[in-house]
C-alpha cells in the first residue's frame, strides 16, 4: 500500500516534469514575445516569492527588504554582463569606475555573484537587526531597501546613477533560463524546508521561546534563513534585470516588495506550492489590470474612473479582500502534494457515488 | 588528611547537578526571587512549591537562561552557567517544559520531537539541504531516535497528528517527551499537572517516576498538587514572595510552621 502510493507519486511527478518541459518548449518556440515575457516574469516572481516566503512564511521574520536584495542582484548582472564596447556610450555622464570597467562576466557567474553579494548584504543587515524581535525588523529592512536604492542613484561611476543601465543582454528572455533557475530554486527551497534546518526555521516561527529551549540558536538560524533568502532574491533580481534589459533605481522602490508580499499572502505564508500558484496569478493579474489604466469609452461616454493608477486601486482592494476573507491564503501552510490531490478526487468520487445510487433508485 | 578531605568534597560536589548561590531577580522595585540557594543532587526529584506569584517560574527562567539573574550565580556540575543563553544551557543537558504549554502547535507530533534533536546534528545547512551522506545519516539517526521515544512515551499512534489537535493531557505529555528528546540530564517541569483531574494527576505522578528511572534523570519541578509533590519528591523548597521559607524532606515541610502559615494562615488573613 505504502509502496503503491509512493510509486504513483513518482510516476505523477515524472509525468508533470515532462509536461512542464514540453510546455516550456512549446511556449518558447511558438508563443508570441509578449506572452513569453509575462511567463518569464511569472518564473522570476516565483523565485523572489519563494525567497520572501522562506524568510517571512517559514521562519516567521517580518522582512520587507526584498526589493533591496533584488536591486543588488539586478545591478550586479547589469554591470558585469554589459558588453565592454558598449560601456562608454552608456556611462556617458561619468565614465565607469576603472576598477570594474574592464571586468566582464558571462551570465551564470554574474547571476551567482549577484546572489552572493545580496546574501552578504543580508548578512550585514541581519547581524544587528535579527537580534530584535517583530516589527523592528520590518522597519529596518524597509530602510535597508531604500538605502540600497539611494546608493544606486548616487554611485554614478558604478551604477550610472539615475540614468540606469540599458542594453543588458537579454538572457532571461528565454524560458529555459528563467524557468530553469526557478525550478532549481524551487527544489532547493523544498529540500531546505524539509531538512532539519527547515524544521528549526518552522520551530522559530511557531514559538521562538520554545525553539530556544530546545537548543536552537535563534540568532544563527534567523541569519541563515535571511542570507539564503537574500541570495535567492539576488539571483531573481539578476534574472529580472536580464529580462527587462534595463535597470534604473526607480524600479526598485520599496513598493516592489509589496508585489511579493501579496504573492506570499495570497499563496499562503509557509507554502511553497502556494507561492508558485500565487506568483502566476499575481503576475498575470497585474498585467490584466493594466487595462484599467487606459481610458475606456462605453457608448460614446468616457468612464472617468479608468485612468492611469486605477489598476493599483483595484490591486489594493484585492489585497484587502484577501486579508479580510482569506487570511491564510490559498494554501495556508499546507502543500499541494499528490496525496492531497488524489484524496480530493477520491472524496469527490465518494460524494458522487451516493448521488448516482439515488439517481438509480428514482429511475 | 587534607587530600582525603578534598577527595570527599569532590565526590560530594560531583553528585550536585545544579547549585544556585544567592540567586536573585529584581523587576524594577519588585524582588521576584530573593537570595535563592538551591542544591539539587543527581537522581533526585526536587520540588519547588509556593503560593501563586511566589517566584517559582522566575527561578526556572533564570536556571534555563530566559532571564539573567540580577545577582547571584548558577552552577551546573560546578560550571558557572549564569546568564548563558537558553539554547546553550539546553545543549548542556537541561531541558524544560512550560507552565502554559508551548508546543510547536501547527507542526506534527513527530516534528515536535525531532526538532528537539536538531542541535545535536553536526551537518551544516548545505549538506543538509543537498542531502549529502553525512547529513542523511544524521537525519536517519534522528528519525529512529524520535520514533523510539514516541513509542516509549505512548505517542506513536498520534505521531502524524498536528500537535494542537491533541487532547490537553496528551499535549502535556508531548511537551515532556519533547524535553526528553534533547537527552537531558536535568529535567525541569513547570506545573506538569496543571489543569489535570485527580486520576490524570495520579497517572502523571507514576509516569514522572518512571521517566526519572528510565532516563536516569534528575527532576526539578514546580507543582501545586500537593499529593503529587509529597509522593515523589526527595526534597522540597518552598518560596513565598521570593523568600525561601522552607526546605527539606516532604515530612519536614509538612511540619514546618512557616510553610503552613504561608499556605493557610496568611491567605485567610488576606481575605478578611
Amino acid at each position: 500500500m505504502m509502496n503503491n502510493t509512493k510509486k504513483r507519486n513518482i510516476i505523477c511527478t515524472a509525468i508533470l516534469a515532462v509536461i512542464v518541459l514540453a510546455l516550456i518548449y512549446f511556449a518558447n518556440n511558438y508563443l508570441d514575445a509578449y506572452i513569453v515575457r509575462i511567463l518569464n516574469l511569472c518564473a522570476i516572481y516565483t523565485i523572489i516569492g519563494l525567497s520572501m516566503n522562506l524568510i517571512n512564511g517559514f521562519t516567521g521574520l517580518f522582512s520587507l527588504g526584498q526589493a533591496g536584495f533584488m536591486a543588488i542582484g539586478a545591478y550586479t548582472v547589469a554591470i558585469f554582463t554589459l558588453p565592454l564596447d558598449m560601456r562608454s556610450t552608456i556611462f556617458y555622464m561619468e565614465p565607469m569606475n576603472p576598477a570594474i570597467a574592464g571586468i566582464h562576466l558571462s551570465f551564470v557567474p554574474a547571476l551567482l555573484l549577484g546572489g552572493v553579494i545580496a546574501g552578504f548584504a543580508a548578512f550585514l543587515i541581519g547581524a544587528p537587526v535579527l537580534r530584535l524581535r517583530g516589527d523592528y525588523l520590518a522597519i529596518a529592512t524597509l530602510g535597508f531597501s531604500e538605502i540600497i536604492r539611494i546608493l544606486l542613484t548616487n554611485l554614478q561611476s558604478i551604477t550610472n546613477g539615475a540614468l540606469g543601465i540599458n542594453k543588458i543582454p537579454d538572457n532571461a528572455n528565454n524560458m529555459w533560463w528563467s524557468f530553469g533557475v526557478a525550478i532549481v530554486i524551487l527544489i532547493l527551497t523544498a529540500l531546505l524546508i524539509n531538512s532539519s534546518y527547515g524544521r528549526a526555521f518552522k520551530a522559530i516561527r511557531e514559538d521562538d521561546i520554545a525553539a530556544e529551549a530546545m537548543g536552537i540558536n535563534l540568532f544563527k538560524h534567523k541569519v541563515m534563513s535571511f542570507v539564503v533568502g537574500g541570495f535567492f532574491a539576488g539571483v531573481g533580481g539578476g534574472l529580472y534585470a536580464s529580462l527587462l534589459g534595463t535597470v534604473d533605481p526607480k524600479q526598485f522602490y520599496f513598493t516592489l516588495t509589496y508585489n511579493f508580499l501579496l504573492i506570499i499572502v495570497l499563496g499562503g505564508m509557509g507554502s511553497i506550492s502556494g507561492t508558485v500558484i500565487a506568483s502566476f496569478i499575481v503576475t498575470c493579474g497585474l498585467e490584466l489590470l493594466r487595462t484599467f489604466d487606459e481610458p475606456l469609452t462605453v457608448a460614446g461616454y468616457e468612464i472617468s474612473l479608468f485612468r492611469p493608477g486605477f489598476s493599483m486601486v483595484i490591486f489594493s482592494l484585492l489585497l484587502m479582500i484577501i486579508v479580510l476573507f482569506y487570511s491564510k491564503g490559498l494554501m495556508g501552510r499546507t502543500e499541494l502534494t499528490w496525496d492531497r490531490i488524489f484524496n480530493f478526487f477520491g472524496k469527490m468520487k465518494s460524494k458522487k457515488a451516493p448521488k448516482s445510487t439515488e439517481g438509480g433508485s428514482t429511475k | 588528611m587534607t587530600p582525603d578531605n578534598k577527595s570527599i568534597n569532590e565526590t560530594i560536589d560531583k553528585n550536585i547537578v545544579l547549585r544556585t548561590e544567592n540567586m536573585t531577580m529584581q523587576f524594577g522595585g519588585v524582588v521576584a526571587v530573593d537570595n535563592l540557594h538551591l542544591t539539587i543532587r543527581e537522581h533526585q526529584i526536587v520540588a519547588l512549591i509556593g503560593p501563586n506569584g511566589a517566584g517559582k517560574t522566575t527561578a526556572f527562567n533564570m536556571i534555563t537562561g530566559v532571564y539573567t539573574p540580577s545577582s547571584g550565580k548558577i552552577f551546573l556540575h560546578g560550571e558557572d552557567i549564569t546568564g548563558m543563553s537558553p539554547d546553550k544551557i539546553t545543549r548542556k543537558g537541561v531541558a524544560r517544559t512550560f507552565q502554559n504549554i508551548r508546543l510547536f502547535k501547527d507542526l506534527s507530533v513527530f516534528d515536535n520531537i525531532i526538532i528537539a534533536k536538531h542541535f545535536s546534528m553536526h551537518s551544516n545547512i548545505f549538506s543538509a539541504t543537498l542531502r549529502l551522506p553525512g547529513a542523511v545519516r544524521a537525519e536517519k539517526k534522528m528519525r529512529e531516535e524520535s520514533e523510539e521515544l514516541l513509542e516509549r512515551m505512548g505517542l506513536a499512534d498520534v505521531k502524524d497528528a498536528v500537535a494542537s489537535s491533541l487532547p490537553y493531557g496528551q499535549q502535556r505529555h508531548l511537551e515532556i517527551a519533547r524535553a526528553l528528546a534533547t537527552k537531558p540530564e536535568l529535567l525541569l517541569l513547570d506545573e506538569p499537572a496543571a489543569g489535570m483531574n485527580p486520576q490524570e494527576t495520579e497517572d502523571l505522578t507514576a509516569s514522572i517516576k518512571q521517566i526519572q528511572q528510565d532516563f536516569n534523570l534528575t527532576v526539578f519541578l514546580i507543582e501545586h498538587h500537593m499529593d503529587l509533590v509529597m509522593e515523589i519528591s526527595d526534597r522540597i523548597y518552598v518560596l513565598d514572595f521570593g523568600q525561601t521559607i522552607g526546605k527539606g524532606t516532604p515530612a519536614e515541610i509538612q511540619n514546618n510552621p512557616r510553610v503552613v502559615e504561608a499556605y493557610l494562615g496568611v491567605d485567610d488573613d488576606a481575605e478578611n
